[in-house]
């Protein structure tokens, strides 16, 4: 009987051992995202190892390296919070100089990346520096324990966004990196979630295939963070696609005009409502008792969606 | 050897030419930035063969840049002055607490406000705790020569620490003067290729570097760069005696003492402005003043023994301090009163708060600190322990 091929590589670049909670989607995210890469090195340039990993302050940073120990079998350093494109950039140049082949993945949450990183992303995406930024999106500060970040969605409960009396919680759209990352004519830029795996590891495979820089930013459920079940995490990331709320795309060489799209419907109308998405997670239960609130959510994704250039129903 | 006239920031920029460094992430400012100018022109000339130049958009990137490229591996350089320095605070701790010999030149640079350009050196002075080596140059070919040696101390096994070497804003970045540069075939020699401990491209090594270090292991960390920054005392002076073996420039003494063995009052103080002070010795001594001075090279690590032994032999030390603390005293001065707390050594000690923003210290000052540091000898007592000197009445 013949053994099929794996769909991925066997190669484990993310060790077991490190200390994320069960059900973690950010720690989904690693472990894909390096053995994305690590395929497109081996097809590349006939190494699987020609990586090396820079990483922003936050959850997967404390998790993976808790000295003596360590969750990564790949070259990695930290380098604090507003700056691992910064310190990808440094890599990047110091590669080339001592003549090894390969390219550098640079990872950040949305707080590293959205907030205080984006100046160091737009540097290293202007200097066309050969890396990855690799942002794994659970939209806030969780490491700190759950507050607010301009990749927060409207609605959200954090710590400091509350809803109350005078507040709905998060009372801002969310701001969407990715398309800050394609107006800087990035050679690669794509969205993803962890819901569809396959989309995830074929579009990391081809951001770091690509020479020069590239942006993913891909959702990661956060447990504690979106006050989910931890074994849901996948499922809701599942959800934020098929709802609409999570549009999936890619975009080349800042070519707003042709974005490619994936898993979307031909109609343009997304079969699951968006309830279904909010209402399995703490952090939206405030919104039911306000229903303008979801009204104005789905509003704001639509101009989303608009924006890129289609016109959608939401549920 | 070539002998070129040229200003201290083209000094600082053919140092690391000669130095074969590899990665510069560098960012304008003023007085700066004709160092990195001079060096993206070696680059687009094709005067250096191996160098890739990373212009970032901000300071703190610069120094993030180079922390990546040093820990893989590479000869690492960077220059900055005053706000561009604060700014990259932060990261000045992470390059010595990964161990990482980057070299970045300073130009001392008043810090705003009021907004200014000129020589201060509270800029450098208030980033003595990130674990930096600090070398302060007197004039053009000590920033030449201090950039070379930077390296070697730097890199060195037993070290392994980042290193400042710091000029005056303009009285050096800006003003030329004849520096006698070392061919390439020396500097070879004097400076072998690094190597490094550990390198991001090594991949059958993998390394986690910047991991959290808990209660258990962080004083250790501590402990280890304490311990290499006393280590680096001896290979300051051993690379500065083989830099002078070899090249006839002495840098084995961490204090410079200038006409200080009868001198009874010791002028102390660091970088440019002790040209003056020398030249104003000089000239005091010619009128039979018994002064002499002493000029700290290196104030990380700081040179304890030297200037016990020193103060063993004088009566008033003058340290004139081109910085401040406030609600304190000058930088230096709070320093070398503090290592001669705990000796037997007790000369006399007055603050001279001089040269703040770009103030010149002229030697006739020099003169009139002198008799004023007489008076205070003769009578057994202070006036006053800091004394603005330059204050308008």
């Amino acid at each position: 009987m013949a053994i099929r091929k794996p769909p991925i590589t066997t190669r484990e670049y993310w060790a077991p051992g490190h200390a994320a909670c069960a059900g973690c989607g950010p720690a989904i995210v690693m472990k894909l995202a390096t053995k994305a890469f690590s395929e497109a090195m081996e097809e590349k340039y006939g190494d699987p190892n020609a990586f090396a990993i820079a990483h922003a302050t936050g959850c997967m940073e404390v998790v993976s390296a808790v000295f003596p120990y360590t969750a990564w079998k790949a070259p990695w350093i930290h380098v604090a919070f507003e700056n691992a494109a910064a310190a990808a950039s440094g890599v990047e140049a110091a590669w080339k100089k001592l003549g090894r082949k390969g390219k550098i993945l640079a990872i950040g949450g949305d707080g590293g990346t959205a907030d205080i990183g984006l100046q160091a992303l737009s540097g290293m995406l202007e200097r066309r520096h050969n890396v990855v930024y690799l942002m794994y999106d659970n939209e806030a500060y969780m490491n700190t324990g759950i507050q607010r970040s301009s990749s927060t969605p409207y609605g959200a409960w954090t710590t400091t966004s509350p809803p109350g009396k005078y507040s709905i919680g998060e009372d801002k759209p969310k701001k969407w990196v990715a398309l800050i990352a394609a107006a800087h004519q990035a050679p690669y830029v794509a969205t993803a979630s962890i819901g569809d795996p396959y989309d995830f590891y074929r579009k990391m495979k081809k951001a770091a295939s690509v020479d020069g820089p590239a942006f993913v930013q891909v959702l990661a459920p956060c447990v504690p963070g979106w006050r989910i079940p931890s074994e849901k995490t996948v499922e809701i990331a599942r959800l934020a696609i098929e709802s609409g709320l999570w549009p999936l795309f890619e975009i080349e060489n800042g070519d707003f005009y042709n974005i490619k799209f994936q898993r979307f419907p031909k109609d343009g109308k997304f079969k699951k409502p968006i309830e279904d998405y909010l209402k399995i997670q703490g952090r939206f239960k405030h919104l039911f008792k306000r229903p303008e609130a979801i009204q104005e959510l789905k509003n704001q994704i639509k101009e989303v969606w608009r924006i890129l250039g289609k016109e959608v129903e939401l549920l | 050897m070539p002998k070129k006239v040229i200003s201290g920031n083209y000094a600082a920029a053919y140092a690391a030419k000669h130095a074969r460094v590899e990665v510069v992430a560098a960012y304008p400012i003023t007085p700066q930035t004709s160092i990195i100018e001079k060096i993206a022109e070696f680059i687009a000339n094709g005067e250096v063969e191996n160098l890739e130049y990373v212009p970032v958009e901000s300071e703190h990137s610069a120094m993030a840049a180079c922390i990546g490229a040093s820990a893989t591996g590479a000869r690492t350089f960077t220059a900055t002055s005053a706000q561009g320095l604060a700014l990259m605070h932060e990261m000045l701790h992470w390059a010595a607490g990964a161990r990482l010999p980057v070299v970045m030149v300073n130009v001392n640079r008043a810090m705003a406000p009021p907004w200014s350009v000129w020589d201060d050196q509270t800029d450098s002075l208030a980033q003595r705790d990130t674990g930096w080596l600090q070398f302060y140059a007197e004039n053009n070919q000590e920033v030449y020569d201090g950039v070379l040696m930077a390296f070697k101390i730097g890199e060195h096994e037993k070290v392994n620490l980042p290193v400042m070497i710091i000029e005056s804003a303009f009285i050096l970045s800006h003003t030329y003067d004849v520096v006698d540069m070392l061919e390439q075939e020396e500097v070879d020699e004097f400076l072998p290729p690094r190597k490094p401990l550990y390198s991001l491209t090594d991949f059958d090594n993998p390394f986690s570097i910047g991991a959290l270090g808990t209660p258990a292991d962080y004083y250790e960390f501590r402990y280890k760069i304490a311990k290499a920054m006393e280590e680096a005392k001896k290979i300051i002076k051993e690379v500065g005696k083989e830099f002078g073996e070899k090249f006839g420039r002495d840098y084995s003494q961490m204090i410079e003492l200038y006409k200080t063995d009868d001198a009874d009052i010791v002028f102390m103080g660091m970088g440019s402005l002790m040209g003056t002070v020398k030249e104003a010795v000089e000239i005091l001594r010619s009128e039979g003043y018994k002064v002499g001075a002493a000029k700290v090279r290196w104030f990380r690590p700081f040179p304890r023994e030297e200037l016990y032994e020193l103060a063993k032999s004088v009566q008033g030390i003058a340290v004139l301090d081109r910085n401040f603390s406030f609600g304190q005293e000058g930088i230096l001065f709070n320093e070398a009163k503090g290592v001669l707390y705990n000796t037997g050594a007790k000369p006399i000690m007055k603050n001279y708060i001089v040269g703040l923003g770009g103030r010149d210290l002229t030697v006739n000052d020099v003169r009139k600190i002198a008799n004023n540091m007489k008076k205070i000898i003769e009578k057994g007592e202070l006036d006053k322990e800091i004394d603005w000197y330059h204050l308008k009445r």
